[in-house]
């Protein structure tokens, strides 16, 4: 089983595939509702203090913004704990979206700096990229340590 | 109990700061209630197309949705409050784009601030404060002329002051430098109560404002308290003789500065800036003892002067005090120097908080600050427009309080 880290780390699909194919997903649990009632799209479900930003100082310099500090501060381990890393990009909000485009710049480098297996994607927009997006991260994880079958 | 107030919170990075339970706290304590929103995640992307400001970062989309929500009445809230992280280029593109877009297109009360993991509940209150008293108070603060006997004290950092008023006239004022500050409070209203020849049973009503405004309203039983970003917008329109209208108030501190956009005497927009003491009134106050004049000479010596002979590298309080001995060191002239410092603090205001809010003619300064005629100068030079120094400009925030506190007189 490998730990793969998934991007947009808020999919719940793509936490759900990885799963299925026998390996441990690091994203952030959190499920993409149709109305937005919190502060951001992936408000965290804990309550972060201001220790967090000050814990990101790990991952980003401190005249790089508090919020991308405070996220950094929950992605940050993921990303080191991590052994593979599924990136899917241009993704609709409705499939998992992260709310901030500097952190995502910041996690994406951070984890193609690792050298572990990455798959990158980009979003399908029609049935027949679907199904090749699917067949592609099923590959991919089939070939990762003791993957299994779905 | 009145209904709280609802601020509707656009903001991006909050949580993630570790700074909502203090946007929170901020709320509660000025009995308001803060509020996300409610948007479908299918309407972010038109919202967004339509605003026409196209951003990457998702939060900062859903910001542009909900401030559009709110524009077109979609969802309803009594003010906004618009936050971003402190350093984020594309946040504060779209923070200042949607402060700028719900005034215009809605009778919302807006503030907006950036934040760090350092900003705390303090520091938001006073802000917090004076968007509850626009949502709430708009009957009081629509008051145009002051009536009855009232007195108004503003306990400011650097100098406490009391305004005695009877019949729209200022009859008594008192000016005192902040030490203890029921004491300074209580020399200034002796002052102003023996030049009004009137005593303290005589008044009918009294209102206080500034940093001490709690402890002060607290010993002298005040009908009102309030901050001083809406008693100044309102004391300032009331001296300058501009009530209807719109208008710029610029009140630079001894510890903070207040730009505020004010439209018929109620605050829009404001920023209060109180991060740089560089920018403030405590730096004018050193350079006017490094120079070995009175701060009541530094205007005057200013006009003399060519700020431009003297280099200003640094805005820092400390590295800008710097620059002035060096120069003086150098064979500057007194009164170079005493330019080089105001057109350093109009320039830093300028830099920092007025691009926050639109400026609109007339530009009105007050405060302690406004009589140093070389700094009103040197704003006027940057703003390109002749500013208005008001009477009793140094009296601002007891001016509007005791005019405000006019509304408590019985029988009102």
């Amino acid at each position: 089983m490998a730990k793969v880290f998934i991007y947009p780390a808020t999919s719940l699909i793509l936490s759900d595939l990885v799963a299925r194919f026998g390996h441990k997903p690091l994203g952030a649990a959190l499920g993409i509702r149709e109305r937005i009632q919190t502060a951001g799209v992936d408000s965290p479900p804990l309550q972060i203090t201001p220790e967090e930003p000050k814990r990101g100082l790990k991952y980003a310099a401190v005249e790089v913004p508090s919020g991308v500090r405070g996220r950094m501060a929950i992605y940050g381990p993921l990303i080191e704990e991590a052994e593979a890393a599924v990136i899917v990009t241009d993704a609709d909000l409705a499939f998992g979206c992260m709310g901030c485009a500097r952190t995502d710049e910041l996690i994406l480098f951070s984890l193609r700096q690792k050298g572990m297996p990455i798959l990158e994607l980009k979003y399908p927009t029609t049935e027949e990229e679907g199904v090749q997006f699917v067949a592609a991260i099923k590959k991919f994880l089939a070939g990762l340590p003791n993957g299994g079958e779905a | 109990m009145s209904r709280k107030v609802r601020i509707a919170q656009l903001t991006c990075g909050s949580e993630y700061s570790g700074v909502q339970k203090e946007i929170y706290e901020a709320a509660e304590a000025v009995g308001a209630e803060m509020f996300f929103p409610d948007i479908a995640l299918a309407d972010v992307e038109r919202a967004v197309k339509t605003f026409g400001l196209d951003v990457k970062s998702a939060d900062l989309k859903l910001m542009i949705a909900r401030g559009m929500a709110l524009v077109e009445g979609k969802v309803e809230a009594d003010g906004v409050f618009i936050g971003t992280c402190f350093r984020c280029a594309e946040a504060a593109i779209v923070r200042n784009e949607l402060r700028r877009y719900i005034p215009e297109n809605s009778k919302l009360p807006v503030v907006s601030y950036s934040f760090t993991e350092r900003t705390t509940s303090g520091t938001l209150l006073t802000r917090m404060e004076a968007l509850t008293t626009i949502a709430r108070r708009r009957a009081l603060l629509a008051r145009e002329e002051q009536t009855g006997i009232t007195m108004g004290v503003d306990s400011g950092s650097s100098t406490t002051k009391a305004v005695v008023m009877k019949d729209n006239q200022i009859v008594g004022t008192g000016w005192h430098p902040t030490t203890e500050v029921i004491k300074s409070a209580e020399s200034a209203i002796a002052d102003a109560l023996a030049m009004a020849g009137l005593t303290r049973e005589d008044i009918q009503a009294i209102g206080t404002t500034g940093y001490g405004r709690f402890l002060i309203g607290k010993h002298l039983g005040a009908d009102l308290i309030q901050e001083e970003l809406t008693v100044n917008s309102k004391g300032a329109v009331y001296l300058a003789g501009h009530q209807r209208g719109s208008a710029t108030v610029i009140d630079i501190g001894g510890m903070d500065n207040k730009a505020i956009s004010v439209i018929d005497g109620i605050p829009g927009t404001f920023t209060m800036g109180g991060i740089c003491a560089g920018a403030s009134g405590r730096f004018l106050e050193m350079t006017a003892k490094r120079l070995g004049v009175d701060i009541t000479e530094l205007g005057p010596l200013a006009m003399k002067g060519m700020g431009k002979n003297v280099s200003m590298n640094s805005y820092c309080i400390v590295f800008g005090t710097q620059s002035l001995v060096n120069a003086l060191a150098a064979g500057s002239s007194r009164e170079d120097v005493a330019a080089a410092a105001c057109h350093s603090v109009a320039e830093q205001v300028f830099e920092q908080q007025l691009q926050e809010v639109d400026i609109k003619e007339p530009v009105i300064m007050v405060g302690g600050t406004s009589l140093i005629e070389g700094l009103v100068y040197a704003m006027g030079q940057l703003l390109q427009t002749e500013i208005v120094v008001p009477p009793y400009s140094q009296y601002i925030g007891a001016v509007g309080s005791a005019l405000l506190a006019s509304g408590f007189v019985q029988g009102e």
